[in-house]
């Protein structure tokens, strides 16, 4: 039998579901500070005093940190962007001026929580006011500056063009333009907040625990903003309370702690996020606004041309930005077969909170995009929703995208019948047609998305030519215990995603022993463990990259083992064996009864070794694997080249009802579709699909980061946000396909991130539902104000036309 | 509240998970912190600052309470469930057995939690129908799971138990 395919029970959970999990707030220690972090109430102030006498002299404060210890211990933290972003000043506390509501601004170490939180309110600081600037269109115009070394609030500027858009556009049979498009602002929110824990040791090193999900690209931007150097900085991981990308750059809080360590002498410092700061100040979703899109469409309804503008919202710092700037050219037609696009794509920051990868990151984006697109097309060219869908499609794979991007595999057709089947779509079109005769408003709705997995850092340099980053990589060590034990460690870092479980079963699989005898080590260390810069979770890349290295791993591992059993039980290489025994794991001669127990194996290694020979001398049962994908880097002038290996894809149907009262738009039935390839834990697999559009669901129908035109976040608390409940989530139908991946060893696609289907999906029902009232759907958030908005003003009359 | 003197400390005494506590505390301490850091429970966990997570939900004499929500020394005197109490003569509760079988728990922070509020609904409702789980957790958020294993995982431990009669 097959580990792989099987729904193994996850070994996480042992820990977990008695409560014994490792979070960073689990760590406790006598003697420990507590960090409260003041931040600006004002989205942009210059800071013009702050007197912390009173905070000093309260008795158990160890010290309080403010902008003058930053400069003095720390340098700026590294942006990945051209100029100008390289003269953003990013460090752990705004200076002289702040400039989103939420930024830090003093930092208070002491005994307990509360009164490092007492102690934060005797700092007195006088702020000036200033304009903030709230929206990426105007903050281009530079009227008010964020960063003022850098002269202007454009962080990145390109356009992308492939194939003849002026011949398409002149071949059209119709074109259809649409001015505005929005795609707004949210995230995922773990429930566990940012949290670590930080020392700076009498070896003059830094030693963290965190949850950062993301490490080994922290530690390269830590260690110079800390002025040391990258092995100085100790990094440790355990479990994680959930990341979706969101905890990638709490390095910023992380070097902060850190500070505070240094001042109190080296004391442990415990920094633990409050959920309002986690709202307010780690980060949220790419914000984008598409305009003057036109679309060039043939008679039969067939996209032939797309040629638009995007402005993406990077709030008020870059860090991870403007990464995102060409993330989303991964899925430049989504799931279309277009050849001809022009696509101006600039990036401003303004006085908002920074964004993050969130899941989906930049991808989702673009791909909302282009199914409202296609939606917007059907209906105004009164196609029916799946024959639109139908006619569009990519159908012959491997495709190459104009951009230089290879589909590796995928069957849309498919996945558009079975969710169909799964949601009962001729049900609901009956039950549509009557509802419409009674005047209600009942729509239903196609998204159809992409999880492009194991990403080429090659395409950093699309955005930055200088960057010092391409292809990716996953590392796997594995040693053979002395109780024979397969003993594993991972880059990976997970949060959730069950890869202790998922790497037992493609290891049991490749030993033919049962999972149990595969341990595998959760969290990452820096300093004990292999890894790479790549390593961690993000951008769905663990069942491609971090398999390919485990099954490397195993193949090395097994290579050793082979030479070693051949030699002790005087048998030639080709005639051994892997299998379970009556005493379980084994090596054996084929056809005979000679055989060795893995502990033996392991003894022969670790504890009695006279009898080897110097041929055995490089066995050392203790392996290191790091799995390459086949990348090269992409040709930076054409934006061209292959960013992404495997893409996983979803379909999901949404039907849902809008009150006419309370302009509620609440989901009667939901489906969603996955294809990621060959499943390596079914049970995993649709997890995590329940997972993503959980999210998506929320983001259409509820949670959205809303700012006023001060750049007051309204929704920073759980309370104001309003994160989705077991009341508002439907029951999900969940189906899948499989189209391996002819790219990956296993024929698996990386599909954690789910591509935001229920955006799509829920935007294409609620359009459905509103056309005949003449509203064109061009935002992605469709809460009862939002819908009643348009209700009150219907905007088919300038939200499109076509000739 | 914002001070310079040092805050008098309070006895609080109550029995977590069948063994019984006496500490000293600022009154202003929250039960969840207690646990956490006096007691050293650290599977309670916290994940808001206005009650809507549950992530900190443990049972009070029996009923769910957010315990960010309730001051250690409101909790003086009474006992106290936490989800590392759910475990019995080193056997899983079958609440605990059911979440893992669904894959009702993916990051595993909501899970204690989670598990509390199930515990509360299972002891007063044997047979919850699909709508009574959705309310007995509407208090209670999970980012992972998108909810439908965790809805299957409560149905199938309420099937189990009852078995158990
Ligand atoms: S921590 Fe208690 S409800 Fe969120
Ligand atoms: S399992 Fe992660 S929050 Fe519920």
């Amino acid at each position: 039998m097959s580990w792989v395919g099987s729904s193994l029970r996850r070994k996480e959970d042992d820990r977990l579901v008695r409560g014994q999990g490792l979070f960073a707030d689990d760590e406790l220690g006598a003697g420990m500070l507590h960090l409260y972090i003041l931040r600006s109430p004002y989205a942009h102030a210059r800071i013009l005093n702050i007197d912390t006498t009173a905070a000093e002299a309260l008795p158990g404060v160890a010290c309080v940190l403010t902008g003058k210890d930053i400069l003095a211990h720390c340098d700026p933290f590294m942006q990945l962007g051209p100029s100008p972003c390289d003269k953003i000043r990013d460090l752990p506390l705004a200076i002289d001026k702040a400039i989103f509501q939420g930024e830090p601004v003093a930092a208070i170490a002491a005994t307990s929580p509360a009164l490092a939180m007492d102690a934060g309110q005797l700092i007195e600081i006088d702020y000036e006011m200033l304009d903030a600037v709230v929206d990426a269109g105007e903050a281009l115009a530079d009227k008010v500056i964020l960063h003022e070394a850098a002269g202007t609030n454009r962080t990145w500027h390109g356009v992308y063009e492939y194939g003849d858009v002026e011949q398409a556009f002149r071949d059209a049979a119709h074109v259809v333009r649409i001015p505005r498009l929005h795609f707004h602002r949210y995230a995922s929110t773990p429930v566990e907040g940012n949290a670590c824990v930080a020392e700076w040791t009498r070896q003059g090193t830094v030693d963290f625990l965190c949850n950062n999900s993301f490490p080994g690209f922290a530690q390269q931007l830590l260690a110079p903003g800390l002025r040391l150097k990258v092995d100085q900085v100790r990094i440790r991981t355990h479990d994680i309370g959930g990341s979706f990308g969101n905890k990638i750059w709490n390095y910023v809080y992380m070097a902060l702690a850190a500070l505070a360590s240094k001042k109190a002498g080296g004391r442990r410092v415990k920094w633990a996020e409050l959920r309002t700061e986690h709202l307010l100040g780690s980060g949220h979703g790419n914000e984008r606004t598409f305009l003057d899109t036109e679309v060039a469409l043939d008679s039969k309804g067939v996209i032939t041309a797309v040629r638009s503008r995007h402005i993406d919202d990077c709030g008020a710092y870059t860090r991870y930005e403007p990464l995102g700037c060409v993330i989303w050219s991964q899925v430049l037609p989504a799931t279309y077969k277009l050849r001809n696009i022009r696509i101006d794509f600039t990036q401003a920051v303004t006085n908002k909170c920074p964004v993050v990868p969130n899941r989906g990151y930049s991808r989702m984006q673009q791909l909302w995009f282009m199914e409202r697109v296609v939606d917007i097309c059907a209906h105004e060219l009164r196609i029916p929703a799946d024959e639109m869908r139908l006619r569009n499609y990519i159908t012959e794979f491997p495709y190459e995208t104009p951009n230089g991007c290879v589909y590796d595999s995928g069957n849309y057709p498919a996945m558009l019948a079975k969710a169909k089947q799964l949601v009962d779509w001729d049900k609901w079109q009956k039950l549509q047609a009557a509802a419409r005769a009674e005047g209600r408003l009942l729509g239903i709705g196609i998204g159809t998305t992409l999880d492009s997995g194991t990403n080429n850092f090659g395409q950093a340099q699309i955005m930055n030519p200088h960057l010092p980053f391409s292809g990716n990589a996953e590392v796997c060590t594995m040693r053979l215990d002395f109780d024979g034990a397969l003993v594993i460690c991972l880059g990976t870092g997970p949060s959730g995603q069950g890869h202790e479980t998922a790497t037992s079963q493609v290891v049991a699989d490749e030993f033919g022993i049962d999972p149990s005898a595969v341990q595998v080590r959760s969290g990452f260390d820096t300093a004990w463990n292999t890894f790479v810069g790549h390593s961690g979770t993000y951008a769905s890349q663990f069942a491609v990259t971090g398999l390919s290295a485990v099954y490397g791993a195993c193949q090395k591992m097994k290579a050793e083992m082979r030479k070693l059993a051949a030699f002790l039980l005087k048998a030639p290489e080709d005639q051994i064996e892997f299998g379970s025994g009556a005493q379980g794991p084994e090596v054996r001669v084929r056809g005979t009864d000679k055989a060795m127990g893995y502990w033996q194996l392991s003894n022969v290694i670790n504890n009695n070794n006279a009898m080897l020979d110097a041929s055995l001398a490089d066995v050392t049962l203790n392996i290191r694997h790091v799995y390459r994908p086949p990348f090269s880097v992409p040709d930076t002038k054409r934006k061209f080249g292959n960013l992404t290996l495997t893409y996983a894809a979803q379909l999901h149907i949404a039907v849902v009802e809008i009150s006419r009262e309370t302009s509620r738009a609440q989901i009667l039935a939901y489906a969603a579709v996955d294809d990621c390839g060959t499943v390596i834990n079914p049970k995993i697999v649709a997890g995590q699909v329940h997972g993503a559009t959980s999210h998506g669901i929320g983001a259409a129908l509820m949670e959205s980061f809303n700012y006023d035109e001060s750049g007051n976040l309204l929704t920073s608390t759980f309370s104001d946000y309003c994160p989705i409940t077991s009341l508002n989530i439907p029951d999900i139908a969940y189906g899948s396909i499989q189209t391996p991946s002819p790219f990956s060893y296993n024929g698996a696609k990386g599909m954690g991130e789910g591509g935001g289907a229920p955006l799509h999906a829920i935007s294409a029902a609620v359009q459905d539902a509103l056309y005949e009232s003449g509203v064109i759907v061009t935002g992605s958030h469709h809460s009862p104000p939002a819908i009643f908005a348009a209700l009150q003003e219907p905007n088919r009359a300038h939200a499109v036309s076509v000739k | 509240m914002s001070t310079t003197e040092p805050i008098a400390l309070v006895p609080v005494e109550v029995t977590v998970n069948g063994q019984w506590y006496r500490r000293e505390v600022e009154p202003r301490l929250l039960l969840v912190q207690f646990l956490r850091e006096e007691l050293r429970l650290t599977g309670t966990h916290i994940g808001c600052d206005t009650t809507y997570c549950g992530a900190c939900t443990v049972l009070l004499n029996g009923a769910p309470v957010k315990s960010c929500t309730v001051l250690a020394v409101q909790a003086d005197g009474s006992e106290i469930l936490t989800v590392e109490g759910l475990e019995q003569d080193g056997k899983l509760h079958p609440l605990q057995t059911a979440f893992s079988e669904h894959h009702g728990l993916q990051c595993g922070y909501c899970t204690p939690g989670m598990l509390m509020s199930a515990h509360a609904l299972l002891a007063a409702n044997p047979e919850p129908s699909s709508k009574d789980i959705r309310k007995a957790i509407q208090g209670n958020l999970c980012r992972c799971t998108g909810y439908q294993n965790i809805f299957k995982a409560i149905e199938a431990a309420a099937t189990e138990l009852r078995g158990k009669g």
